[in-house]
């Protein structure tokens, strides 16, 4: 029962999002706004940890096999989109690469600069406390 | 036979079954040959679409039981919010460095694939269709539709992004010399959505928690970044 509590939660909080996308003009997704209200409610307490933390780290674990469905449906869209793959390939895979070094470089620059005497030991520090 | 084949096809179990078995399979490589191009998701993709064209089975006739495991995707996006939470005093102790590095990676995004765009000569509609590439799913859909882009085009631009995220996290962070478990985060969820974060959390909490930061706060930005960018094509 204690994860049915805590998947309900969770499940109440998807659907208070969805009315959320649904009333609020703006391109942002219902699990935009669900994961706000949950980060809202634990900053709160209003949510307190406990109560959904074991259902909550279920669903991430299993996050990746989530995304198989959408990502077979390249099948459908494949014959369309063959004129278009080398374009997609490449933009997809340099600025791939290009913004995870840039933003990289940039947190550890700037890190590094305003913590010169912590840098490295960053999560060594935090384990301790 | 064929009756066999139908049967199969039309229960909704089908979809959901090959797709958890598809992943376990893949799951199973990755463990044994310890390679990153042997990711999961890649592999059960690969399988599952193998099967279905083998077996002569629509898109439709899968989704019709896959779908199911897709309406996780909300709640499970929504409990990205647990690690976030359990991570905050990181958030709080570096607040330039998340938001510095978030907004020069979704620049950098929208920038380069500008000019790539310019140098494939490609219309207003591909062009757009790419903008929210490296955002999860579900923004990112959102905003292609708000765009009158290809919303076919988001979804493969998408995946490529997170496969490639979550395979070339590792060698991008040792190769770019980013070292910092809190950088590494940021980059990889700006770069490659959910998909990356996976392989972040695979690194270790602070990356997991960094990077499901970073795919919230890059989505936002790409919302607003798109529409500065969407006319320049």
């Amino acid at each position: 029962m204690k994860f049915i509590r805590q998947l309900t939660i969770i499940f109440c909080i998807s659907l208070i999002a969805e009315l959320m996308e649904y009333l609020i003009p703006l391109p942002v997704a219902a699990s935009v706004y669900g994961l706000v209200l949950m980060l809202a409610g634990l900053m709160t307490r209003l949510i307190p940890l406990e109560k959904v933390e074991g259902a909550a780290d279920f669903l991430v674990e299993i996050m990746p096999i989530l995304f198989i469905p959408p990502t077979v449906s390249i099948m459908i869209s494949f014959e369309v989109l063959k004129q278009l793959l080398i374009p997609v390939t490449v933009v997809s895979v340099v600025s791939t690469i290009l913004v995870m070094a840039v933003t990289g470089r940039t947190a550890q620059g700037i890190m590094r600069r305003s913590h010169k005497d912590r840098g490295m030991s960053v999560s060594a520090e935090e384990k301790g406390k | 036979m064929e009756a066999i084949r139908e049967t199969l096809a039309q229960s909704v179990f089908f979809g959901m079954v090959i797709s958890l078995l598809c992943y376990q399979i893949g799951a199973a490589v990755q463990k044994k040959t310890k390679l990153a191009i042997a990711n999961p998701l890649l592999i059960s993709v690969v399988i599952i679409i193998g099967i279905l064209m083998l077996l002569d089975i629509d898109y439709d006739a899968y989704y019709n039981g896959a779908k199911y495991i897709q309406y996780f995707l909300t709640p499970a996006t929504v409990s990205l919010a647990v690690p976030l939470y359990r991570q905050m005093r990181y958030i709080k102790k570096y607040p330039a460095a998340v938001f510095g590095s978030i907004a020069s990676g979704v620049l950098m995004a929208m920038g380069s694939i500008f000019l790539m765009g310019l140098a494939f000569g490609l219309t207003h509609e591909q062009y757009v269709s790419l903008l929210p590439k490296s955002i999860t799913t579900a923004i990112g859909i959102g905003i292609t539709e708000k765009m009158g882009g290809m919303v076919n085009v988001t979804i493969i631009a998408i995946s490529i992004t997170g496969i490639l995220g979550n395979i070339a996290a590792e060698g991008v962070c040792r190769l770019f010399r980013i070292q910092e478990p809190v950088a590494k985060g940021l980059a990889i969820g700006t770069a490659s959505h959910a998909l990356g974060t996976a392989k972040a959390m695979e690194m270790g909490e602070v990356e997991g928690a960094m990077s499901s930061l970073s795919i919230v706060v890059a989505g936002i930005l790409t919302v607003v970044t798109v529409s500065i960018f969407a006319p320049f094509i």
